[in-house]
């Protein structure tokens, strides 16, 4: 067991560094100087000479490739060209509000996905089975950009009951949450979809194993089966499949921020993309990959560190 | 037990149409398959008829005309140059659907060769391929898009190379799973002692088991690649102005939300109507095709 | 309803509807336990063993439905009783042991938990439920049962969780114990002791059990009365004595013969009954095993045979048997 976890982290690793890699070399792809296309066409000679120092751009690729790694690891994302900051700052000053965000999505999915998904399974075949199924693939299926332009449409424009734009006030907590409603709604919704259909389909499963049969056979309640004996091993993939989405959420946080005009690293990048500062994007980019990685990997190690306990005989 | 040797009726293979006929039958009979269906084929032929149902010119302006609400000159309002929305918004399902469809067709296409190649080459050359899609896939793939159009420019082929790029692996993956899986099954090899050639087996036993999950998985892919072609428009990085996208009727719509919200309405509901059809018709083909649930044809 | 007797069941018919049609799954099944008897059930898969014991708990699937006939548990009608009513019989006075000791635990809660759990109807406290489960496990066999009521199954070996679970079916002290193919999974040695083991609390505290197997020869060790069934039907009842050394009806002599343990020389191929069982949802007029049966005559594929007595309570299905229609 102990080899798998290894293996399976140096997988993580090793997805890490190619995916990097790829990032880094993408640079050399577009035509024509590296060095403009990094720092944009409006960097002065002076800097670009230092820049081209700095990177190395006049050593082989394979050469670059493992110099940048080396400096990603110790830290040092690069540089902002325009303000002259630590990519590394900017992007950590900005991460906390997009995990914030992404946060408070799930949390709400959870909290209505989890029971609508646990009533569907109960009731199995019922008109609120079916119509709950409808609503998760609908819940699935809609763009998270269009839910998040549709709640401010209603919500802020018709409605006026919840502030459209921005993260609040800056001083108070209340002001903070407030302004996170609309933005966590947009980005949990999808999940709610996903998370009722998952919690379903495992309880379903569970439900037809033979501890479960026996439970039945003592006579024990069916709210003390549901609950006691099923949810509790259908919940389990639950756990891992969040994981393995945080990939997908990070992406729909990026439109949702745009949209609310939200600090987070979406906007960050957003920023950076129509002001061509490819070093902000790729730190960007690479600080979310390999949140993306980390979380798939540790889904995985806590998938394998549950399962082959209990999966004992099938 | 009979004695004669009539070939009891469970075991003569249905055709090919049969079989198509069959599952169209069984998608429709469900609500959400027969919703799907309906939305799916509204949507195709309000794509492929854009340019003679469209009213008006897509780009011409009327700045007189601007910001209306939807009347009886213009179904679904202006926007605020004074462009019909409701041709934009036909002429938008047209690029939708043809992005999607070549991005797709194409991701297929060089995942299926990849996912062969992956299966029946050595092992070197498979775990390297693994490797390699495992990577593009751990990048988010709005991630990823804002990444290549910051050095390539926003424009729509941009917006396809990343999808094509994005989407080979899921394609590449399952082939190949299904090829490990066949390549060492006993009618293979079978085959392989009689001589048959490598293109045979691949035509007559891996591409039609793989088919089936193909079309699924490519059904289900679509309303993501126009969720991603729509966003990404909708931020100024794919389809550049004039150009009408369902994604740029959004963002222009929505710098004037305070003052019409038509515009916004107009570019939503499209986008909603063909994920949810697509979304519908690719979850009743799934479970018209899941072998666990089909129990005869 | 005999005096004696803690079930009863009289001329039970269960039909299964599925894409194939209904599925005749039992068919006039008599059945009768004594008061303090173990009565074993000796069958093929599919031979309707599950359906019954699904009938008379009332765990039958969705799709299922009792068509004729009544279960008489200790006076009353299981298959008129409500859902609540069942549940309070369940665990209760009626329990079961099922066959794969592997999968019938909750792998994620100890067993004292689950040994607990099932006590949920006495008004006795948590100590005394745990100090029951604890003499239970004690009297199972269980070593230091004390400390390994905080265990999960999984740490336990199969034979150990078999233990626990006829632990668990014995602790409400029920009038009848089923026990679906409790030794199938298990191993030569461990299917003696746990035999050993259920006979001594059988014989403490004076339940009658319901024993399924097929293993003749645990059959043969342990039960009083036997009976053999065969695509949905009861094909032979009687006393052990009678079954095995009297059988009547042509399936059960075949059974008898196929038994590898009772086999006298060696040799290199054993014998088998030639054929397949029955479609229950294409059933001919005939006998059920009519197809099968070498000693098949033409009434047995035109006409269904009803029980005949062939000797003091022992009864068998077959055109060819005994002199008397029931």
């Amino acid at each position: 067991m102990w080899l798998y976890f290894f293996k399976r982290v140096l997988l993580g690793v090793l997805i890490v560094l190619v995916a990097v890699s790829l990032l880094y070399s993408m640079i050399h792809l577009v035509p024509g100087d590296p060095v403009k296309t990094v720092l944009g066409p409006r960097a002065s000679p002076e800097l670009q000479a230092q820049i081209r120092e700095k990177m190395g751009l006049n050593d082989p690729l394979p050469v670059q490739i493992v110099k940048f790694i080396g400096r990603v690891a110790q830290g040092d994302l690069g540089e902002d060209v325009f303000k002259r900051k630590s990519v590394n700052i900017i992007v950590f000053e900005q991460l906390p509000h997009t995990i914030y965000l992404v946060l408070a999505g799930i949390g709400w999915a959870m909290l209505v996905g989890i029971p609508l998904g646990c009533l569907s399974a109960i009731y199995r075949n019922s008109i609120i089975d079916r119509i709950a199924g409808i609503l998760s693939v609908s819940c699935i299926a809609i763009p998270t950009f269009v839910v998040a332009l549709y709640s401010v449409l209603v919500f802020a424009v018709t409605l006026k009951w919840l502030p459209a734009i921005g993260a609040g006030d800056g001083e108070s907590l209340r002001s903070y949450l407030v302004h996170l409603i609309l933005p966590a709604f947009a980005v949990g919704l999808g999940w709610v979809g996903y998370l009722a259909r998952l919690v379903r389909a495992s309880m379903l499963e569970v439900m037809g194993e033979n501890h479960v049969r026996t439970a039945r056979a003592f006579g024990l309640p069916e709210r003390t089966i549901v609950f006691k004996y099923v949810l509790r091993l259908a919940i389990l993939p639950t756990i891992t499949l969040i994981g393995m989405s945080i990939g997908i959420l990070l992406s729909s946080a990026v439109f949702t921020e745009i949209v609310f005009a939200r600090p987070g690293i979406g906007r960050l990048i957003y920023d950076a993309v129509t002001s061509r500062n490819y070093p902000v994007v790729m730190g960007s980019v690479l600080v979310t990959t390999v949140l993306f990685v980390v979380s798939t990997t540790i889904a995985d190690l806590v998938n394998a560190l549950v399962d082959p306990r209990l999966r004992t005989d099938k | 037990m009979s004695g004669d040797l009539e070939m009891p009726k469970a075991t003569q293979m249905p055709g090919t149409w049969q079989i198509f006929l069959g599952s169209l039958k069984r998608v429709v009979r469900e609500p959400l398959g027969a919703m799907g269906l309906v939305l799916v084929v509204f949507v195709l032929v309000s794509a492929l008829g854009a340019t003679w149902l469209s009213p008006y010119e897509p780009n011409k302006i009327d700045i007189k005309a601007k910001l209306q609400p939807p009347s009886a000159e213009h179904i679904l309002g202006t926007d605020q140059l004074g462009r019909d929305t409701f041709s934009r918004v036909l002429v938008g399902g047209q690029i939708a659907l043809k992005v999607s469809l070549i991005s797709i067709g194409l991701a297929l296409i060089i995942g299926l060769t990849l996912g062969l190649i992956a299966g029946f080459g050595p092992r070197w050359l498979d775990n390297s391929l693994m490797l390699l899609f495992d990577s593009v896939r751990s990048f988010p793939t709005v991630m990823f898009a804002l990444a290549v159009v910051t050095l390539f420019g926003p424009s729509l082929t941009t917006v396809m190379i990343v999808v094509i790029v994005t989407q080979i692996p899921i394609y590449g993956r399952m082939v190949r799973s299904q090829t490990l899986a066949l390549k060492d099954a006993e009618f293979i090899l079978a085959e392989r002692a009689i001589g048959a050639g490598f293109f045979r087996i691949i035509g007559m036993h891996i591409l039609p088991n793989v088919v089936g999950p193909l079309l699924i998985l490519a059904s289900m892919d679509i309303p993501f690649v126009i969720t991603i072609e729509a966003g990404l428009s909708f931020l100024g990085m794919g389809v550049r102005p004039p150009t009408p996208s369902w994604g740029t009727i959004l963002n222009d719509g929505y710098s004037y939300i305070y003052n019409t919200p038509w515009p916004v309405i107009a570019g939503g509901i499209p986008v909603i109507l063909t994920t949810l059809g697509f979304t519908f018709l690719g979850e009743s083909l799934r479970d018209v095709f899941d072998p666990k649930l089909r129990k005869e044809i | 309803m005999g005096e004696g007797n803690v079930l009863e069941i009289s001329g039970l018919n269960v039909e299964f509807s599925t894409e194939r049609g209904r599925l005749k799954a039992l068919r006039d099944v008599d059945l009768t336990i004594p008061r303090g008897a173990i009565v074993g059930v000796v069958g093929e898969s599919g031979c309707g063993k599950s359906t019954m014991i699904n009938s008379i708990i009332g765990l039958l699937a969705h799709n299922a439905s009792v068509t004729a006939g009544s279960i008489v548990f200790e006076g009353s009608d299981l298959l008129q009783k409500s859902e609540r009513e069942l549940r309070d019989i369940r665990g209760n006075r009626i329990s079961m042991v099922f066959q794969d000791p592997m999968t019938a635990l909750n792998p994620v809660l100890s067993i004292g938990t689950q040994m607990i759990d099932i006590q949920y109807r006495d008004p006795i406290n948590a100590e005394q439920k745990k100090a029951r489960s604890i003499d239970m496990l004690k009297r199972v066999g269980i070593p230091d049962p004390g400390s390994r009521l905080d265990n999960y199954p999984h740490q336990f070996s199969g034979g150990m969780r078999q233990r626990i679970a006829i632990a668990m079916a014995l602790q409400a002290e029920p009038a009848l114990l089923i026990a679906d193919e409790p030794t199938t999974a298990l191993d030569a040695t461990l299917e003696v002791q746990i035999i050993h083991r259920l006979r001594d609390l059988q014989h403490s505290m004076g339940c009658s059990i319901l024993f399924i197997s097929h293993h003749l020869g645990v059959i043969a060790e342990l039960c009083d009365t036997v009976i053999v069934m065969y695509g949905g039907e009861v094909v032979e009842r009687g006393s052990v004595r009678d079954i095995f050394h009297r059988p009547s009806h042509p399936y059960t002599e075949k059974l008898l013969e196929c038994d590898p343990a009772r086999i006298a020389e060696t040799t290199r191929s054993l014998p088998t009954i030639p054929g397949e069982v029955p479609d229950l949802a294409n059933l001919s007029r005939g006998c059920i095993f009519a197809e099968r049966c070498d000693k098949s005559v033409d009434v047995c594929r035109q006409q269904a045979p009803v029980d005949r007595e062939v000797g003091d309570h022992h009864w068998a299905r077959c055109h060819l048997c005994g002199d008397q229609a029931r």
